[in-house]
């Protein structure tokens, strides 16, 4: 009984204090008498979003395909990146840099760049978002990689093992719940960097991403609409995050019956 | 399957020489550019079939002579030999295929199963298919205590202690002539120690296998050994044979001999100590 109090009261405060801060927002837009294209009020917000809402579903179906195959992308060039790093220190120490430069980038200032290059096209989105995100996978699994438990690496070597033996069976294994947390972070990332991406490459007319949405929403100055875009884009990154979680829940109950996220509690 | 077990280390316990023989092993460590000697001139010699506790203070190099002895690490002068074999990093596969660990934690694979992690040093060595391998781990299985319907759970869903058995089990998955044991039993408490260290007495006896065993506990170097070498310093400062008989009991433990022996190993600590 008590812990379902506890879990009402999970949910209703958060929701409690969003419904209070509509209120006050309403409140000041009406008051104030703020012109509908600094900041429309809440309710026109929400109309925005029923009146465009097949518009705002298929252009977050479009981001989710760009964020989701720049994740995958990642994950799978992260790790082969990661595993890289594992074999060799010579190839760690001579391009450590350059993935450092990845995640230090501006992405907002080489994307017309990339454009350039790739074109005004989906590739270059996912582009972009693998740009974006790849750093948390490399760095992750480089770490799950290179930090296994002295014990083993000894009970590997008593064996006479080879380095594929070592990294197969021991490695890649034991840096499962690493790339795990790394796909976490960069989920977030791989859909802002889809959104960055789209808002240069949407102008071409040809893409619908949200990212697209919104430039065009602020080239007409219809603000509403553009808050409803914003919503979207925010509920498109916390679907990926929690597909990402509970896929990685999944996966590492499955591997060791625990879900290796313990720690955080 | 006592039989199959046994007969490959027939060989073995018929030989008089000593199985493992360390001469004048000298090793130091470099910690931030300063130099510290973790082995001292050290010298031991253990006799095939013998169970040789290694008893001393934390730091006077105790484990990192078993790492010696196990190949992990290479001495900086001296001589580590198994059957006359040299014992280094790059000793022949021949010689480090005798010679199995158990670790101060038991070191299990938590994703792999406890059949699999039992058979994993068999696995590395190409040999996990041959049916007579299967014959062998789930007689060790049997033997550390796991029932079938706990050969498939994962290392997470076992107590302490059933994880030490699992690590016991998987070192002596490949028939070794030399168990080197790291203070395995250190993180369980006494009741589960005294059954382990049972087990480990079965096994001596049924594998006739050579034990190395660092510990701590005076008790149990007693109970489980043949001779215990007090270290102290990086050496062996005195080797003691223990004279009471196998095979051993746990009531030997509440005997008036096992009590005044215990006082002889005791004053020895202090007197390496001192």
């Amino acid at each position: 009984m008590k812990s379902w109090i506890r879990q009402c009261g999970t949910y209703t405060a958060p929701v409690g204090l969003f419904l209070v801060f509509g209120l006050v927002w309403h409140l000041v837009v009406q008051w104030f008498d703020i012109p509908k294209i600094i900041l429309p009020s809440p309710l026109s917000v929400i109309n925005a979003l029923w009146v465009e809402r097949w518009i705002l579903l298929r252009a977050s179906w479009v981001t989710l395909q760009a964020a989701s195959a720049g994740l995958l992308c990642s994950a799978v060039f992260g790790s082969l990146i990661a595993v890289l790093f594992s074999q060799s220190a010579t190839m760690r120490i001579a391009l450590y840099p350059y993935v450092i430069f990845l995640q230090t980038v501006p992405i907002v200032a080489i994307a017309p760049l990339l454009i350039i290059w790739s074109g005004y096209n989906f590739r270059t989105i996912v582009l972009v978002a693998v740009i974006i995100s790849i750093f948390p996978v490399i760095s992750n699994v480089t770490s799950g990689l290179l930090s296994v438990n002295e014990n083993l690496r000894d009970l590997f070597r008593m064996q006479s093992a080879t380095r594929w033996q070592m990294l197969t069976k021991l490695r890649i294994p034991a840096a499962v719940s690493q790339l795990i947390l790394g796909l976490r972070i960069s989920s977030g990332l791989s859909v802002i960097g889809a959104i960055v991406a789209e808002f240069f490459v949407g102008n071409s007319g040809e893409y619908d991403g949200l990212g697209t949405i919104m430039t065009a929403r602020q080239a007409q100055l219809k603000t509403a609409e553009l808050m409803a875009a914003l919503m979207a884009c925010t509920a498109l990154g916390i679907l990926l995050f929690a597909l990402v979680n509970l896929m990685g829940a999944t996966v590492l109950r499955r591997w060791t019956r625990t879900t290796g996220f313990e720690s955080e509690k | 399957m006592g039989s199959l077990l046994s007969t490959e280390n027939d060989s073995a316990t018929q030989s008089p020489a000593a199985f493992i023989s360390c001469s004048n092993v000298v090793l130091d460590f470099q910690t931030r550019g300063i130099s510290q000697r973790v082995l001292n001139d050290l010298s031991l010699r253990v006799m095939s079939g013998q169970i040789v506790s290694l008893l001393g203070p934390s730091g006077c190099g105790k484990s990192t002579l078993l790492r010696v002895i196990a190949g992990l690490i290479d001495a900086d002068s001296g001589r580590t030999e198994i059957r006359g074999q040299l014992i280094s990093k790059t000793m022949p596969n021949a010689t480090r295929d005798e010679i199995s660990f158990v670790f101060q934690e038991p070191a299990l694979l938590p994703w792999r199963t406890v059949w699999h992690n039992v058979m994993l040093p068999l696995e590395i060595r190409g040999l996990s298919k041959l049916n007579e391998k299967r014959e062998l781990i789930e007689h060790l299985l049997q033997v550390v205590g796991f029932k079938s319907s706990d050969w498939h759970k994962l290392p997470s869903q076992l107590s302490g202690g059933m994880k030490m058995r699992a690590s016991i089990a998987r070192a002596m998955s490949t028939t070794p002539k030399i168990l080197l044991l790291d203070e395995p039993f250190a993180a369980l408490d006494d009741m589960l120690r005294s059954k382990l260290n049972d087990l480990l007495l079965a096994i001596s006896t049924e594998q006739k296998c050579t034990m190395l065993f660092v510990t701590h506990n005076i008790a149990e170097a007693i109970y489980l050994s043949d001779e215990i070498a007090v270290m102290s310093h990086g050496r062996i400062a005195e080797c003691l044979k223990v004279p009471l008989p196998f095979p051993r009991e746990s009531k030997i433990r509440s005997s008036s001999e096992f009590a005044a022996y215990y006082g002889v190993v005791s004053e020895s600590l202090s007197r390496c100590h001192s």
